[in-house]
């Protein structure tokens, strides 16, 4: 558990960073810190591990106060990421991972055949581990940036923009395998960022800081998103919110429709005209595509014959998907997947937006009904 | 033209002197390099890490590296009370070259090492001193390896300029070709001068590429 207590950091010059904020990240869960640039969190996340210093107030960890501890020794016990990752670019990837358990004392041998594990760990190949820095790429140096940060298992972890340099497509990726490792390890994060989306996919907690170091909200995501604090919390978190909300909410009660399908291969004679809109799937039952209405199929039925389907909602995912599901599909019907990815049936816009209807107001829907 | 040459390696009394005097300038170039390099690194580190030492620091090495090497050679027996032919004038006074030509690159390479590594260094649990040998310092190493050799070149050169003070050193070859006159005595220095050099920068070349395998790691970055 990390605890902020009435910290307040002002430097020589008069600027105040952090205005007697507290704040406290339960262990075991992850509180993104998010803000505008000069808003304090990064001042704030260097407290932790002493390498700023609060001019008043105190932090604690585990409930001792930091100040108690030798800044190396604390340091060497708590995780940290760095934007670009901050990779020695001397050492390989394998001793790179190896430097904190070395720092401990621990053999060289013993830690470098740990570092491979980790090295694993966090998807990349063992082989990488003889590399130098500069030979992976800006997403690979991220991953085993995380890799180091493990490396002696500490139970806190600070992450410091760490996927802030990296393209979307690939921080995506980084974000979804830091959830993943998050939900094996269970470690206590405080993650900066300036990203309110990042914040609201990796935090469980999040606050919001506005420049000059105040504390705006400190919220669930859910309830930032509900119920903004403020106009500030309200323009940070930006637009859609009413739709982005839907990610938190869940799907139960969405019964998938059936709807009729084909499959790739079928020849024309399976596959009769109609006025409908028909699914087409692999043989593994998965969706490929929509064959639309009237369309007339000769021979085979291949994929080039087919319309591009929307996108996947994955039966029991947050609502969002469905809806998005629904809005993507060219024919207005949102397709559903189970867990592998095989067809369960198909969900409308309409479909969703009754039952969020119906979450919303359940008396007034009884009443309707 | 080869005959006078053979003429002068023919005589023992001669190839003794030339062996003398080389072994005697490697000697008097390699220990203000090593010794120089080894005051520049915490001078340089000092002039990195504290704001209002940095001018003067650098205006003082400024000003050491403009001081004539003869005259320097000339009033350092007085000084510090060395025989004048000592060839400790010439390595104390090179030595103080070598450090003043290099505060300001290792400087320089010391603050070229990203600030996200340094960073992550010290947030990883670095002491500062481990932090300094273990990631700046080996970091700094490619962009020093001109400055020192430089300073290599420039100390070899210098050394020939204490010959006219009567330390030895691959320079009495010229003095001494110059007072006879003998044109071989003073081709035959010149040229071991160049080869010795060239040996030492050599060698630095070498050494550098031991010390940073990661500069030259090449292959083609995998993808995500």
């Amino acid at each position: 558990m990390i605890e902020f207590r009435t910290v307040r950091k002002q430097y020589d010059d008069g600027a105040v960073a952090v205005q007697e904020l507290s704040l406290t990240v339960r262990a075991g869960t992850v509180t993104a810190l998010v803000g505008p640039s000069g808003c304090g969190k990064t001042t704030l996340l260097r407290m932790v591990n002493r390498m700023i210093e609060p001019s008043s107030g105190t932090v604690l960890l585990d409930g001792h106060d930091v100040r108690d501890s030798d800044p190396a020794v604390l340091r060497r016990g708590i995780g940290y990421v760095i934007q670009q990752a901050g990779l020695f670019p001397h050492r390989t990837v394998r001793d790179n991972v190896a430097t904190v358990p070395m720092l401990f004392g621990r053999s060289r041998r013993r830690a470098r055949r740990d570092a491979e594990e980790l090295i694993e760990r966090v998807g990349l190949s063992r082989e990488m581990g003889g590399r130098y820095p500069s030979q992976l790429s800006g997403g690979q140096q991220q991953r085993v940036g995380v890799a180091r940060a493990l490396a002696a298992d500490p139970p806190v972890l600070l992450m410091d923009e760490p996927f802030s340099a990296v393209d979307p497509v690939v921080r995506a990726g980084l974000q979804d395998e830091l959830m993943r490792l998050q939900e094996e390890l269970g470690k206590t994060v405080l993650f900066v960022t300036h990203d309110i989306d990042e914040a609201i996919k990796l935090g469980d907690r999040v606050a919001v800081l506005r420049q000059g170091g105040h504390l705006a909200q400190y919220a669930p995501p859910e309830e930032l998103l509900a119920r903004p604090a403020d106009d500030f919390v309200t323009s940070f978190v930006g637009r859609d919110r009413g739709y982005r909300r839907l990610s938190f909410v869940d799907s139960a009660g969405l019964d998938p429709a059936p709807v009729d399908t084909v499959h790739i291969g079928d020849t024309s004679a399976d596959v009769p005209s109609r006025a409908e809109w028909v699914l087409a799937l692999d043989a593994h039952e998965r969706p490929r595509g929509w064959l639309h209405p009237n369309a007339t199929v000769r021979g085979q039925l291949t994929e080039d014959q087919l319309i591009a389907g929307g996108s996947l909602h994955t039966l029991g995912s947050p609502l969002r998907g469905a809806l998005d599901a629904a809005l993507s599909a060219p024919s207005g019907l949102g397709v559903v997947v189970d867990g592998d990815g095989g067809f369960v049936g198909v969900v409308t816009a309409r479909h969703v937006l009754d039952l969020i209807e119906a979450r919303q107001h359940p008396a007034l829907t009884e009443g309707a009904a | 033209m080869f005959e006078p040459l053979v003429r002068y390696f023919s005589s023992p009394s001669n190839r003794e002197v030339l062996f003398e005097q080389f072994a005697q300038h490697v000697y008097m170039a390699l220990v203000p390099l090593v010794v120089g390099v080894l005051l520049a690194l915490p001078l340089g580190r000092l002039a990195q890490r504290v704001r209002w030492l940095r001018a003067p620091l650098l205006g003082g090495a400024g000003i050491v590296y403009t001081l004539p090497s003869l005259a320097v050679f000339v009033l350092l027996p007085s000084l510090i009370g060395t025989g004048y032919t000592s060839p400790l004038n010439v390595i104390i006074a090179l030595t103080l070259y070598t450090a003043a030509l290099l505060v300001r690159p290792v400087l320089d390479a010391l603050e070229a090492v990203p600030s996200h590594v340094t960073t992550a260094a010290e947030a990883l649990g670095y002491r500062p001193r481990r932090r300094f040998l273990s990631v700046e310092l080996p970091l700094a190493v490619p962009a020093l390896t001109s400055a020192v050799r430089v300073a290599s070149v420039s100390n070899i050169s210098l050394i020939s300029v204490g010959a006219l003070i009567g330390v030895g050193g691959l320079g009495r070859l010229f003095t001494v070709g110059f007072e006879r006159p003998d044109v071989v005595q003073t081709v035959v220095g010149i040229v071991a001068t160049v080869l010795l050099a060239l040996a030492v920068d050599l060698l630095l070349v070498g050494l550098w590429r031991l010390l940073t395998p990661w500069e030259r790691a090449g292959g083609a970055v995998i993808g995500e």
